[in-house]
């Protein structure tokens, strides 16, 4: 017990000894957590939009007029012909263009219907559907509005049946980004922390060579295994209480569910992790090769965990595959805890795939790991 | 000139000789592209829901069956109380319940209107809002056939014409984004543990009373890097033509060139973390922690940049990456050349020459 104790002690002092790597582990990340937070938005606003008015009537100006007074839109610009539209739309200066065609406003007073047309930049195809929508929104409001300036609201002809629809968003009625990302965000920082740490740090004194003077003497496997990983553990969980902190202060994230939970299951997944370090850590001889698995695993485990992108739209085998994904776990069992005030029996699942995971991790590397070369 | 020579010779052999490394660089980025190519899509589709039936007529079990048919939704579960809502939600097996209200099919004769929920979780604010809007993308159709004999008057039609990516493919947009990711972390991971490497092994002094110049150790340090990078361009370009269909609208030789700036501003950077840091450790947690969330997200490669708050969208302009982006997008998608793109170019050359010029003047020739 002793020895271990010792083993940490001159760990913590190789960590704080580091005035470098102090900011990288502690700073960076919690900066990140503050600023990259904001960034990770799938709401779609401020759309560059453009225009292209070949009527100059009273209802097309009236029409873009809605668009300029949609919060979503950006009317950044008028052209003056199409050519124009679609060369600003290839400088991407804008990503919606709307062309009002001639007779826009005789046509609908005297076909009853006209054309509209919509160019949408769809790069990215979420986008363009969501703007898709938008626009379809505002025409169709634009045309019950004819209808009633136009005074054809006769009650009669206007018993339409409808089937009304109320979207009700449970645990986050505002449909704020923050709560859904900062959780998440924080996972992969905490994780990417303890990973490389990990990963790096026996690697390195066999590196230096120092791993050779520390095996002649008569410290066991284990108490130095567990005295090298300890540190970690505290960092981690150390990051996540900070991380915590500013997700209460700052984005003023719901904590539902139990703190103790949290705490509890953050410990076994950190234990994962520092597995798969240790592991990696094992079967290279650089670090620059360490660096590189675990930079591999880490790319992957960040876009296939349901973090950015959903889970349920990947193909079939690629959700098999993020079943050993164990960020996808950390990121499931935070959110539902945090956001739903999922209880211990909710996320049993989770919990006991950790927990084999945790023990698999660990055993490989424990058994993996050699004293002699 | 001869020394210099011989001195990059001795920096292939070091790469070349280490054969795990070797496998590493090259395996890595073509299994990431193959595996997100495939499996990462913003596009939202078998979402798991829930049903809570009051009415069990006629109207809502077709309303249901046309749900149940859709692409977008899969049924997972039939509840009956109100009560159940939470505890699935909380349990996280459905994402959305649809709760028709008592009487759905008479409410809709008599009163010409019924009422359905769609209560979703919304954890996911993305999801939720676009599982409500294909709710109602359903039921719009099915609206209009019960409306059949009431005309509407006074109709403006948009024609919509979804250019560049007229089948909405999420390949268009996350291909592009991980080469540059692939890129610019190999690149600058690269060459910012090379260089110290030499200086924690103490190779570096060796180096430095050497006849070559400083730049040149530099030069021919990162030389066989650029090499190393530009195969894996190739290789990534290939794929996403060959496997992702992703169209080169535009100049292939443009293409390369703009990736060859990229490398080059990316392996720069990698020589400027490598200037300040001491040991391999601090490097790697610079160009590994420092550069890799950012350039995930702040680069437009998943979110869009327009939709973040200003500040954000100004930092965003400091990342290679996003420049580097829409330089790939404009070239392969849009199909258009110098002339659109020499102010992103330009951004880039820029940075690179400022990462260099930096990296000169920090660079320590002396020992501490």
């Amino acid at each position: 017990m002793k020895t271990i104790v010792y083993i940490i002690q001159k760990e913590f002092k190789q960590i704080f000894r580091n005035k470098g790597m102090l900011p990288i582990i502690f700073v960076l990340p919690l900066l990140q957590l503050i600023i990259l937070s904001n960034a990770a938005t799938f709401e779609v606003k401020n759309i560059k939009f453009g225009y292209i008015d070949n009527d100059h009537s009273s209802t097309s100006r009236a029409l873009i007029e809605k668009f300029n007074a949609s919060t979503y839109f950006d009317v950044s610009s008028r052209f003056s012909s199409e050519k124009k539209a679609s060369e600003a739309m290839l400088k991407g200066v804008v990503d919606v263009i709307i062309d009002v065609p001639p007779y826009f406003e005789r046509d609908l007073l005297k076909d009853k219907h006209t054309t509209l047309g919509v160019t949408i930049n769809a790069i990215d195809g979420a986008a363009a559907g969501v703007e898709n929508v938008y626009i379809t929104q505002i025409v169709q409001r634009f045309n019950q509005l004819i209808k009633i300036d136009l005074g054809q609201t006769s009650d009669k002809q206007f018993q339409v049946s409808n089937i009304e629809t109320i979207p009700l968003f449970w645990y986050n009625e505002t449909l704020n980004y923050k709560t859904f990302m900062v959780p998440g965000i924080l996972v992969l920082l905490v994780t990417m922390i303890t990973l490389f740490l990990s990963g790096m740090n026996i690697v390195r004194e066999k590196e230096i060579g120092t791993l050779e003077q520390i095996n002649v003497t008569p410290i066991k496997k284990s108490q130095f295994i567990i005295g090298k990983l300890f540190p970690f553990w505290v960092i981690g969980i150390g990051l996540l209480t900070i991380g915590l902190i500013i997700a209460k202060l700052i984005f003023d994230v719901p904590m539902l569910g139990s703190l103790i939970l949290m705490y509890f299951y953050t410990s076994i997944y950190i234990m994962v992790i520092l597995g798969i370090g240790l592991f990696i850590s094992n079967f290279t001889d650089t670090q620059q090769q360490a660096m590189f698995i675990a930079w591999f695993f880490t790319v992957i485990f960040i876009l296939m965990s349901g973090l950015f992108t959903p889970i349920e739209s990947m193909p079939r085998w690629a959700q098999i595959l993020t079943e050993f994904n164990p960020i996808k776990y950390f990121v499931e069992v935070m959110r539902m805890v945090m956001l739903k005030g999922s209880g211990f029996m909710d996320i049993l699942p989770q919990l006991l795939k950790t927990i084999l995971y945790a023990l698999i991790m660990n055993g490989l590397a424990v058994w993996s790991y050699k004293k002699t070369n | 000139m001869k020394r210099f020579i011989g001195f990059v010779k001795k920096e292939f052999y070091h790469i070349f000789r280490d054969r795990r490394s070797l496998f590493i660089l090259f395996g890595m980025p073509i299994a990431q592209i193959l595996l997100f190519g495939f499996a990462i899509t913003n596009e939202i589709n078998n979402v798991d829901i829930a049903i809570l039936d009051y009415s069990k007529d006629a109207t809502t079990t077709e309303i249901i069956n046309k749900i149940a048919a859709s692409n977008y939704f899969s049924i997972k579960q039939i509840i009956d109380r109100e009560a159940d809502i939470a505890s699935v939600f909380e349990k996280g097996e459905v994402k959305a319940v649809l709760n028709f209200e008592r009487n759905f099919s008479k409410n809709l004769i008599t009163k010409h209107k019924a009422t359905v929920q769609i209560i979703t979780d919304a954890t996911d604010p993305n999801t939720a809002n676009t599982i409500s809007n294909y709710v109602n993308a359903i039921l719009q159709p099915y609206q209009k056939g019960l409306n059949k004999d009431v005309t509407i008057v006074y109709q403006i039609i948009p024609q919509t014409r979804m250019v560049y990516n007229p089948e909405l493919k999420s390949v268009y947009m996350f291909v592009p984004g991980v080469m540059t990711i692939i890129l610019m972390l190999v690149s600058a991971m690269m060459t910012s543990i090379s260089i110290t490497r030499e200086k924690e092994l103490g190779t570096m002094e060796i180096l430095l009373v050497s006849p070559l110049k400083p730049f040149q150790v530099i030069i021919g340090k990162v030389f066989p890097y650029i090499f190393l990078s530009i195969i894996n361009a190739v290789v990534i370009v290939m794929l996403s033509i060959f496997i992702f269909n992703m169209p080169v609208q535009g100049s292939l030789f443009l293409l390369a060139l703009e990736s060859i700036l990229f490398i080059i501003s990316a392996l720069a950077l990698g020589i400027l973390i490598s200037t300040i840091s001491a040991t391999q450790q601090t490097a790697m947690m610079i160009s590994l922690m420092g550069l890799m969330l950012p350039v995930i997200l702040l680069s437009g490669f998943i979110f869009p940049i327009t939709s973040m708050p200003l500040p954000l969208q100004v930092i965003s302009n400091i990342i290679p990456a996003k420049w580097f982006i829409i330089i790939i997008k404009g070239i392969m998608l849009k199909g258009v050349g110098l002339q659109y793109l020499w102010k992103e170019t330009l951004i880039l050359l820029g940075m690179t020459v400022f990462f260099i010029a930096l990296s000169i003047k920090k660079y320590k020739i002396r020992l501490e």
